[in-house]
């Protein structure tokens, strides 16, 4: 009967330590647990790269220009008095909202031809399509530049056989705007097209065959069929186009600088006019600041559709 | 409702020739079901009838106009197909009142037609859920509702029940049936499997190769089939096929099929095949049902035989037998009480009154 205590006594205390082993190795061996210390490198060098730069430009934009000095929302009431600022502020909503649009719109048209090509041609119409993507923007918009110039351009050179122009592309307000969004559009249309297209594919074909025999019409079809079939597509392609075409800085510095008088600058290109060329980084920092709660309403609007849509599809 | 026509209707696509030259009168409120093995063009056909692909050659007439270039939105025709094809952002009622949403029919009348589908389709509970939230049979239900409901001239289904398990395909087929007796509209119905064709049709039409093999009742197929396809493809467990000869012994016709096996021609069968030649070469068709274990008293034109039972597959109210004839294989339907075992002796009847007797190199039934 002794021993029996003794040898229960014994498990009893063996069975403690084991337990605390068997649980620590039940939490390592969660698929949860692996993910994480697997990411966890991807997350650390997310923090370095985006959360510290982040949280310094915070502390940056409370400082005075010579940064000596803790002048709390100082540079922000600051800005909200300067005519530049709510200007920068217009000029960028138009800039991202009129290139997403145009992109969005010839990237589903172009997208839909492509798509009818048949097998093998599309493959290099494709590839065709998608040099202005590749090409690095700083690059082409050298090219751009050229053929923007006032007196040897191009452009200027073409329409004066239909006796048009030369027009100021880069020296007038309207032309400068306007020279900018087309650029960026011509940068961003493939990315659109190659998004759509990929979704375009995957919308099987008997839907349009059913859609044709109930009587849809080609607009019916694009309209009953492929747009709300694309639209997750659409939302997202349009949302991150959107951040990357309001944060856009090459086109802009490279073509006209910001300029005429201000007149073409956003937020990056105002942003490192304040806070690099004139040497009042905290205002730079500010300005930059006021793209983020902008980006995240769009973001959250769009991304809140996208996961209805999500759960219903 | 009308009738349909096809008059020498061909398909090519390139070199190959997927429907070749085929004549089909599918008369008013008739189901008439295309039933063929993969390829055959059957789905091509039904396409072609749908205007969802050109024909190369020849005609198709529905209601007695030829509808060659009408596009499929102008023919007044509704398709079932395989895998629906319901639109999945919209709810069962928006999938099946699209057709008439477009043609801008009078909002009531598009709630009453799609009500009364739904109610005729049992799936009046389910009008406002997305295609995602049904089952398949639930799924295969609002793509019927969603031909009904525009009551067309013509129901085209394309393999409509291929995708569901193996019993809610025998309750939709019975659904199906229901629905065409109540609607009676002029249905072209496209299967794989022939006891859907069977089950279904008022006359099917068996295709092979791209052309018709032979258009007939179930019952014509099943008893007097035109070819060796129809007779092999018609039928489950399939027809057996055993290479024989004819002789004519003391007067009478007989068959053989072995060295040692060789029966005496019913009277009538006699006089059908009595003006073959002797030399061709034969095959003797008998349906499984008609190889059966043998019973004391023997009908006439029943003949016995015994053989070594190779497999048996009891199925419960029958069981089946294979064995051999010479190397052929061989299957028989007998009694599940008849003692019927694997590797087991067992004495089979011949129903002769049901053979068929086949040219061996034109598979043509004689």
């Amino acid at each position: 009967m002794a021993d029996v205590v003794v040898e229960q006594g014994r498990l009893a205390r063996t069975a403690s330590p084991r337990k605390k082993s068997t649980s620590l190795r039940n939490v390592l061996g969660r698929k949860s647990t692996v993910a994480f210390f697997l990411t966890l490198p991807l997350i650390l060098l997310i923090a370095m790269l985006v959360l510290y730069p982040a949280f310094y430009s915070l502390y940056l934009a409370t400082l005075n220009k010579a940064m000596t000095k803790f002048v709390g929302l100082g540079n922000f009431t600051f800005l909200f008095k300067r005519e530049t600022f709510w200007m920068v502020v217009k000029q960028s909503c138009i800039f991202a909202i009129t290139a997403v649009i145009f992109k969005a719109l010839i990237g589903f048209i172009v997208a839909h031809f492509v798509h009818n090509i048949p097998g093998k041609k599309q493959r290099k119409w494709r590839g065709m399509l998608l040099v202005p993507w590749v090409i690095p923007p700083a690059m082409s918009t050298l090219a751009w530049l050229w053929l923007f110039d006032p007196s040897y351009s191009a452009f200027n050179y073409t329409l004066s056989f239909f006796g048009v122009g030369p027009i100021p592309w880069l020296g007038d307000t309207f032309w400068a705007r306007f020279s900018v969004i087309l650029v960026n559009v011509w940068y961003g249309a493939p990315f659109f097209l190659i998004m759509y297209l990929a979704a375009l594919k995957s919308v099987p074909d008997q839907l349009y065959e059913a859609a044709s025999i109930d009587g849809a019409n080609w607009w019916q079809k694009i309209w009953h069929i492929t747009l709300p079939m694309m639209r997750n597509i659409i939302a997202i392609t349009t949302l991150f186009s959107l951040i990357v075409t309001f944060a856009n800085f090459d086109i802009v510095r490279i073509l006209t600088s910001g300029g005429p008088l201000d007149t073409t600058h956003l937020f990056a290109t105002w942003a490192f006019q304040v806070g690099i060329q004139s040497s009042d980084i905290p205002l730079g920092a500010c300005v930059s600041l006021f793209m983020v709660p902008i980006l995240a309403v769009a973001a959250i609007f769009i991304l809140r559709d996208v996961n209805k849509r999500g759960n219903e599809a | 409702m009308a009738d349909v026509a096809l008059r020498k209707v061909v398909k090519r696509y390139d070199d190959v020739e997927a429907v070749r030259g085929i004549d089909l009168d599918i008369a008013d409120h008739e189901f008439i079901v295309l039933v063929g093995p993969s390829g055959c063009g059957k789905s091509t056909t039904l396409r072609m009838i749908a205007g969802l692909e050109d024909i190369s050659d020849g005609d198709i007439m529905i209601g007695g106009d030829v509808v060659n270039d009408v596009p499929p939105k102008d023919r007044d025709i509704a398709m079932v197909f395989q895998n629906y094809a319901l639109y999945p952002h919209m709810t069962v009622a928006e999938n099946m009142s699209f057709g008439l949403r477009l043609k801008h029919y009078p909002k009531a009348e598009i709630k009453a037609r799609v009500t009364e589908a739904a109610r005729l389709l049992d799936i009046t509970d389910l009008i406002d859920r997305k295609p995602k939230q049904l089952s398949g049979g639930q799924r295969q239900r609002v793509a019927m509702g969603r031909a009904i409901v525009r009551n067309p001239k013509v129901f085209l289904f394309d393999e409509p029940l291929s995708n569901l398990d193996a019993k809610l395909r025998v309750q939709m087929r019975i659904e199906i049936k229901k629905v065409h007796q109540k609607v009676r509209t002029t249905t072209v119905y496209v299967t794989h499997d022939q006891v859907e064709a069977m089950t279904l049709a008022d006359r099917v039409v068996v295709m092979n190769k791209g052309r018709i093999e032979q258009i007939g009742t179930p019952n014509e197929l099943y008893h007097k089939p035109a070819t060796r396809f129809v007779a092999g493809f018609i039928g489950s467990p399939a027809m057996n096929f055993i290479p024989c000869r004819l002789e004519e012994v003391g007067g009478t016709l007989q068959i053989r099929l072995t060295d040692r096996i060789a029966f005496p021609l019913p009277p009538a069968r006699a006089a059908r095949y009595n003006g073959l030649p002797r030399t061709d070469r034969l095959l003797l068709g008998i349906r499984p049902e008609h190889l059966t274990e043998a019973h004391a008293h023997l009908a006439p034109g029943v003949e016995t035989f015994d053989t070594v039972l190779d497999v048996t597959e009891p199925m419960g109210m029958e069981t089946l037998v294979y064995f051999g004839l010479d190397g052929t294989p061989v299957c028989g339907r007998v009694d599940p009480n008849a003692g019927a075992a694997d590797g087991a002796p067992m004495r089979l009847a011949m129903d002769l009154n049901n053979m068929h007797l086949l040219n061996e190199e034109t598979g043509v039934v004689l």
